[in-house]
């Protein structure tokens, strides 16, 4: 199966390890993602304010860029498969948004210009949804190596799951995550703040508002005993992995907790440790991993 | 020249009327007109983007971007020259960057803010890709932003015309720089022709010029044009 | 914040019915359905951060008072919707948000420098978190 597969920026830079991650194991489980050609940003967040048509030109113009990978052939589906979180809310709202309002579709082509009009036959979802798509025990099946004794708090954050009618799940407890890490053999770590913002962008200018956001979600996983944190976007791994270093000045005795992508996770389940890009994740995850015996002692 | 001999068309020049023979270029046909470049102009051969102006036709809303020594007028042409650009141009050394994505939001973090309207495209008299280097830049692919906007001559009409407020020209102009600095490095035909100059290869025929009068200087280059 | 919640008079003047209607208009929201159960403010993971709470900001709104677009409240939220699940009437409260915040940066008003933000800083974070500070915070 040959899936459109949008990236987004941060997949290519302090994301590479969720992009690596991603495609492997779902080439594993028979999904061929298939990279748009010249896709842009996707200019998230998605724009709020009713009059605005302007910020709908960066997504739709990815979406008239599956069309026409469908149309050439190059993938079987014009379901465009995500992994940013933040990508695939931006991407789903402006979809529904024009296909709901031709006055909006109509403007935003006018505006276009040069661009092929968009026909609105496009479904936006992420990975997790193509992983639940295929069955859990499809999932299970492929694992070489179970993460067994391996204690995992799944994050959700916002935007896979909010606001109502664009999440992934259940928007007050979804479960996605949670069975995926159960086919891979790992422990699941409930905590009541799995889907509580990080703080998202304010990480850019109030940096300790979302070290105290990111503390309360780490701490909340600490103490249920969690070697690591699960996540599905990389401003969700960005405030609660790297800024640490920004909560442990305002905590003190604050114990590092290492925060993976839930495909890396999967990568080295189904024994492509090559993909995991591990190394790229701070804090590091190869210590917690060594312990539970999951990836060989450093030589 | 009478009108009935020549064909005449009608343009505004910052508002003000003028009847010029059609089949001039923009710039020709304001000199015709009285006007006097001190500034918007340069090498008179679409190279250099000294000459960037913005026009619309008779009859379109559309606004549209043009170097003047290259673009012919038409009939109810409306005509303003931006000969330049305000924008800040960063200081770096070239040798101590890293190509990659952070690079280009160290210097130019605007280039965050692009909407992907494709504005600049749309303005640009060299038909080059604008907003996909822009885009290829925030990813980090350097290369593809070098190679897509290779062909800027920097006129700046982008950079008027971006609703982010970004400066085009100064991304393309980085990814260029990093991508023959750090990804490709320096060409044998560069260095050759460096070691060439380095050991006196072209000093006598500099010389040579240096002693032409204007005439001769003329002439040299004329026929020049007509080699290439 | 002006003028002070406490001496805010809890009645509709007409004369702020423009405001109002624009902030509906903007968010596409039927700001008149809120009963302030709070419910909003009790979700909403920054009010530590807030000078008003969410609720109250929406309060504001129903009395076309413009003085809200000077809460930080509104440049706080990091519209992550917790309010709009939880919401009994229905409201999208962070359409609210992004309409008063839409409402100043029309006005040419910057919340973020770039110019102030330090470019090591920048070199190191995401593009995601770049890319949708400015979108929600720069004119």
């Amino acid at each position: 199966m040959r899936l459109p597969y949008y990236p987004g920026c941060t997949l290519k830079t302090t994301a590479q390890n969720f992009e690596e991650s991603a495609l492997a194991s779902a080439r594993a489980l028979g999904v061929e993602l298939v990279e748009l050609p010249r896709w842009n940003c996707c200019g998230t967040v998605h724009a709020l304010a009713k009059d605005d048509v302007m910020h709908y030109l960066a997504p739709i113009r990815n979406l008239i860029r599956v069309e026409e990978m469908a149309e050439s052939g190059l993938v079987d589906e014009k379901r465009v498969v995500t992994l940013c979180a933040m990508c695939y809310n931006t991407l789903k709202r402006a979809n529904a948004v024009v296909k709901e309002d031709q006055e909006k579709m109509q403007k935003v082509r006018e505006i276009m210009e040069r661009e092929n009009p968009y026909g609105g036959s496009v479904q936006v979802v992420h990975l997790l949804q193509v992983l639940r798509d295929l069955d859990w025990s499809k999932v299970a099946d492929r694992v070489e190596r179970p993460l067994k004794g391996l204690r995992v708090a799944p994050y959700y954050g916002c935007l896979l799951l909010r606001p109502r009618g664009f999440g992934i799940d259940d928007v007050d407890n979804p479960q996605v995550m949670e069975r995926l890490l159960e086919a891979l053999g790992a422990e699941v770590v409930n905590i009541p703040f799995k889907t509580k913002c990080c703080g998202a962008y304010h990480t850019v200018q109030m940096k300790e508002v979302v070290a105290e956001l990111s503390h309360r979600i780490l701490d909340q996983a600490s103490s249920a005993g969690a070697d690591m944190v699960a996540t599905a976007c990389p401003l969700c791994e960005y405030n609660l992995g790297p800024r640490q270093e920004e909560v442990k000045k305002l905590f003190r005795g604050f114990a590092p907790l290492p925060v993976v992508y839930f495909t890396q996770l999967m990568a080295l389940a189904f024994g492509l440790e090559e993909a995991t890009g591990f190394e790229q994740n701070d804090p590091d995850p190869r210590p917690a991993l060594r312990a539970r015996g999951l990836l060989k002692e450093e030589s | 020249m009478m009108d009935d001999e020549v064909e005449m068309v009608t343009i505004y020049v910052m508002g003000k009327r003028h009847r010029v023979p059609a089949g001039l270029t923009i710039m020709k046909a304001m000199e015709y007109a009285g006007h006097q470049f001190r500034r918007g102009a340069g090498c008179r051969g679409g190279f250099c983007g000294a000459c960037a102006t913005i026009y619309r036709t008779k009859g379109s809303y559309k606004l549209q971007g043009a170097l003047a020594c290259q673009k012919i007028v038409e009939d109810g042409m409306y005509i303003a020259q931006i000969p330049f650009s305000p924008a800040e141009k960063k200081t770096y050394n070239i040798e101590e960057l890293r190509p990659d994505a952070g690079v280009f939001l160290e210097y130019y973090p605007e280039i965050a803010r692009c909407l992907s309207c494709n504005t600049c495209t749309k303005a640009c008299p060299q038909d080059i890709m604008v907003m996909d280097y822009v885009q290829a830049a925030l990813r980090g692919d350097v290369e593809e932003a070098a190679k897509l906007s290779f062909d800027c001559i920097g006129c700046g009409l982008c950079a008027v015309r971006c609703p982010a407020e970004i400066v085009p020209y100064n991304i393309g102009q980085l990814a260029r720089r990093l991508y023959s600095r750090h990804i490709v490095g320096p060409t044998e035909h560069v260095l050759k022709r460096v070691r060439e100059i380095e050991e006196g290869r072209f000093d006598e025929e500099i010389e040579e010029l240096k002693t032409l009068d204007r005439e001769a200087l003329q002439e040299r280059y004329e026929t020049r044009e007509r080699r290439l | 914040m002006s003028p002070e919640p406490s001496r805010l008079a809890l009645r509709f003047k007409p004369e702020n019915a423009s405001f109002k209607a624009k902030v509906a208009e903007l968010s596409g929201e039927e700001i008149d359905l809120c009963f302030q159960c709070g419910a909003c403010s009790s979700g909403c993971p920054l009010t530590a951060e807030m000078d008003l709470l969410p609720s109250k900001v929406i309060r504001y709104v129903q009395l076309g008072e413009e003085a809200v677009l000077e809460s930080k409240t509104i440049w706080v939220c990091s519209t992550c919707f917790n309010c709009e699940v939880r919401c009994p009437r229905g409201i999208d409260i962070a359409n609210v948000m992004e309409a008063l915040r839409q409402l100043m940066l029309r006005k040419k008003y910057d919340r973020v420098s770039l110019d102030a933000l330090e470019p090591e800083e920048l070199r190191g974070l995401p593009q995601i978190a770049i890319i949708s500070n400015l979108r929600k915070l720069t004119a």
